[in-house]
């Protein structure tokens, strides 16, 4: 049973933070693309702001990483987890989750706007980038307690 | 680190010798001509808009023709086409070139006309095609067209609804002495010849349209099937036009470079004569105004006066555009700077100080040899390869090329060579069993111990910012603001250290490291001192511009909240620690992916497969986060310490034109 919890708790970091990411590059991606047929030329530009978002699935997927590493699924052999211990790491693997997926979402958003600026002053590239990265600090600081907590995790 | 000072000067001078001063200015980097102190009636300008007008039109004219080209010849570009840059080729070439412009000129205009006359017959076939297609539901039809009837009789044609029943169009013509016969049908109509008396022919008309009935849209005389045939025959002549003049268009491949040498001459001479237009003159003298480099000024003055017999006036600059000088590897880095903006009047140039936490912070985030060892050798073999590339792109690829060594130096001390593949490799392929891995890291695993890189990120996001406080102590003291100086810096310097102070010594520090820093009993009172000390100055001080103490005080006490923006900023450090992590953690879950189908041919297709693909997108998605982030800890976290930005950039693209086309005329090379 703990085993499951862990499991599960990967699972959560994986496609909580994954669908944020995908919400917010689909978002900016749509943006991205009426820049893209008004001016071809943009495109390496707003293909950058769109990827900006898809960082959350990236950091989803390092914790759930982590995870299964941890309990040794990815080894073959899983370890023993105690119910206590699978509940601490399902803990562990939401902050990253829950903050991922809002985050995501709002970094798209942002990021759509941010396409709005290249649109029209594409000079302006560094500014616009810069936003939707301000919304990222918040997936890396909850990103960055799941790692400690997971990895703070005596298994066994 | 380096603004370059700048001053404004004045000058009145004959105009027999207006060319060469203008010539004169330009080339010796004066940057930025400007004409506002001149407004005033008496002085007149030049008016050459007419002649700028046909450069410009020319310049166009060429381009237009190089775009045809482009898209009738199918010239390839080669790969990183636009990373070239112009051309260079030898003045022989360019003044043979510039001799033939008037034969250029015309054969551009040859160009576009063939272009345009392709374009009018694909017009004319779309136009017959349709007709064609109008034409189909009468094919079957065996006699003329614009039959009339004989004299007692009316025919004509035309379609009905496809509804409209045999009975309900018998209906419509009873009584009528008229008859019809379907000749084909489709799915929306049904086309008809309709026969009646002479004298009734009218009325019919009349009832049939009541019924949906419709003329054809189409006249023309003899059988259908011969009129189709006469169209085809068209569009095929038509179609053998464009061919040949798509042939005669294709002569002209050959031309496209002097093409566009043509356009870039005449676009110069077109800005050339909006410089021109601009220059306020009197009869016998002209006026210019401009801001050049301090440093510069004698030597033009006197040149100015001695040489061209001007009389030239400087003066201090008020709003003078920036211009950064640093030395190589700093000014790779200005393009960043520039993008947050320059320095305003009064602030200093960070680049150089910027550039070092640059190459540091950003190896530090991508952390992988091997990575950075692929980008720095990438850099290096276009800056190589393509040496005429654009200014500004290539100052961005050295920018790279050194983040690129930055991060190979830091991929050997965390041990990351695309990841774990060394281990990978050697454990699957190499049947190694020891646990140990293949290359140790030099200093320590991140992913073993990401505590401890955890406090190396915050310390060195410490070292950032207090450089960035002592920058601003440095601008203070330089404007001899000693006040600002001590009541702005050096308070938040022994608050923020106190406060550390205090902190390495706790508990909570010695839980994250495992040991805490021995301070003694003195130590801790010094600390307790630094920060109070600091506390009570900023609560002080910080509002000083209000009068009333109260609230002075209330503002002080905001002042003081600022302390939670430093732990924000601090905090934000660990972005180094997170992408450190990301980058590592996903190369390894390619590798794993790879290693999946184990020791044979076919696991070893999947390993390469998987790696060259997998480390690819790796590669391409933490490059772009550590340089989104990069920008961030430096626009947000270091320049937000000391930084404004925002002076103004405004050298005149004509200025720079020309420049370019002297330089080329010293060295005999010119580009294209």
């Amino acid at each position: 049973m703990g085993l499951v919890y862990a499991i599960l708790g990967a699972a959560v970091a994986v496609f909580l933070a994954g669908a944020g990411s995908a919400i917010g590059v689909g978002i900016a991606g749509q943006a991205a693309s009426g820049v893209v047929t008004e001016d071809p030329s943009k495109f390496a530009k707003v293909l950058i702001m769109q990827l900006l978002p898809g960082t959350q699935g990236i950091y989803g997927l390092l914790v759930g990483f982590i995870t299964l590493s941890n309990i040794g699924l990815l080894g073959g052999n899983a370890a023993d987890v105690s119910v206590t211990v699978g509940l601490e790491i399902l803990a562990a693997c939401l902050p990253i989750g829950v903050v991922g997926l809002i985050s995501g979402i709002y970094q798209g958003k942002t990021s759509a706007a941010g396409i709005g600026i290249i649109a029209r002053k594409p000079d302006q590239f560094g500014k616009a980038m810069l936003f939707p990265a301000m919304v990222e600090t918040y997936a890396i600081l909850s990103l960055l307690i799941s790692i400690l907590s997971i990895t703070a995790i005596k298994i066994g | 680190m380096a603004v370059t000072e700048m001053k404004r000067i004045n000058l009145c001078a004959p105009q027999s010798s207006r060319k060469q001063i203008l010539e004169f200015l330009q080339s010796s980097g004066a940057a930025e001509l400007d004409f506002t102190p001149f407004e005033d009636e008496d002085l007149k300008k030049k008016d050459t808009a007419g002649r700028h007008a046909i450069f410009e039109r020319n310049a166009l004219n060429a381009d237009l023709a190089i775009e045809t080209l482009d898209e009738f010849c199918d010239i390839k570009k080669p790969a990183f086409s636009s990373l070239a840059g112009k051309k260079f080729i030898t003045r022989k070439e360019y003044e043979k070139i510039i001799a033939d412009r008037k034969q250029l000129v015309n054969e551009c205009s040859a160009v576009i006309s063939l272009k345009n006359e392709i374009s009018a017959c694909r017009g004319k076939i779309l136009k017959l095609e349709s007709d064609i297609e109008a034409l189909s539901p009468w094919l079957l039809l065996d006699v003329p067209f614009n039959i009339k009837g004989t004299k007692t009789t009316a025919v004509f044609f035309g379609s009905l609804p496809a509804a409209e029943t045999d009975e309900i169009i018998f209906s419509a013509l009873t009584d009528l002495k008229a008859d019809f016969k379907e000749i084909s049908k489709d799915k929306n109509n049904r086309y008809i010849g309709v026969i009646s008396d002479m004298a009734t022919a009218a009325k019919v008309k009349d009832n049939l349209r009541k019924i949906g009935f419709a003329l054809p849209p189409l006249s023309f005389k003899g059988l259908p099937s011969e009129y189709k045939n006469e169209l085809e025959n068209e569009i095929q002549s038509l179609n053998n036009e464009i061919e040949s003049k798509n042939a005669e268009i294709a002569t002209y491949a050959g031309r496209r470079n002097a093409f566009c040498i043509l356009s870039d001459y005449y676009r110069i001479r077109a800005e050339k004569y909006r410089v021109l237009d601009n220059v306020p003159q009197s009869e016998k003298t002209f006026f210019l105004s401009g801001y050049i480099p301090a440093y510069e000024t004698a030597k033009v003055c006197s040149v100015m006066s001695e040489k061209y017999g001007a009389v030239v006036e400087e003066e201090a600059a008020s709003d003078a555009p920036v211009l950064l000088k640093n030395s190589k590897i700093p000014s790779s880095f200005e393009g960043v700077l520039e993008s947050f903006g320059l320095p305003k009047k009064g602030e200093i140039d960070p680049t150089a100080i910027m550039s070092v936490f640059y190459i540091f912070l950003f190896g530090l985030m991508l952390s992988d040899a091997a990575y950075g060892l692929i980008i720095s050798l990438a850099c290096f073999f276009m800056l190589k390869k393509f040496p005429a590339m654009e200014e500004s792109m290539k100052k961005s690829v050295r920018m790279f090329m050194y983040c690129g060594l930055s991060t190979l130096f830091w991929g050997i001390l965390f041990g990351g060579y695309f990841g774990d593949a060394p281990d990978v490799i050697s454990r699957v392929f190499l049947g190694r069993t020891a646990n140990k891995p293949v290359i140790p890291a030099l200093w320590f695993v991140p992913i073993n111990n990401p505590m401890k890189l955890l406090l190396y990120s915050m310390l060195f996001g410490l070292i950032h910012l207090f450089t960035g406080l002592g920058i601003k102590g440095f601008t203070l003291i330089k404007q001899k603001d000693y006040k600002a100086f001590f009541f702005d810096v050096v308070s938040w310097f022994l608050l923020l250290a106190g406060l550390l102070l205090m902190l390495l010594k706790s508990s909570i520090y010695a839980s994250l490291s495992g040991s805490a820093l021995p301070l003694g009993k003195i130590g801790s009172l010094i600390a307790e001192i630094m920060a109070a000390v600091g506390a009570v100055i900023i609560l002080l001080t910080a509002g000083r511009p209000s009068k009333n103490i109260g609230k002075r005080l209330a503002k002080g006490a905001y002042g003081l909240y600022d302390i939670t923006s430093w732990l924000s900023d601090l905090l934000s450090y660990s972005r180094l620690l997170a992408l450190g992590l990301a980058t590592g953690v996903i190369a390894s879950v390619i590798n794993q992916m790879g290693s999946m189908a184990g020791k044979s041919v076919f696991g070893l297709i999947l390993f390469i497969a998987v790696f060259i693909f997998g480390h690819t997108f790796n590669l391409a998605i933490n490059l772009l986060g550590a340089y989104v982030h990069t920008n961030r800890l430096q626009y947000v976290e270091f320049f937000g310490k000391f930084y404004e930005g925002g002076g103004t950039y405004k050298q005149a693209a004509i200025c720079r034109v020309f420049r370019q086309v002297l330089r080329r005329r010293r060295k005999e090379i010119f580009t294209v």
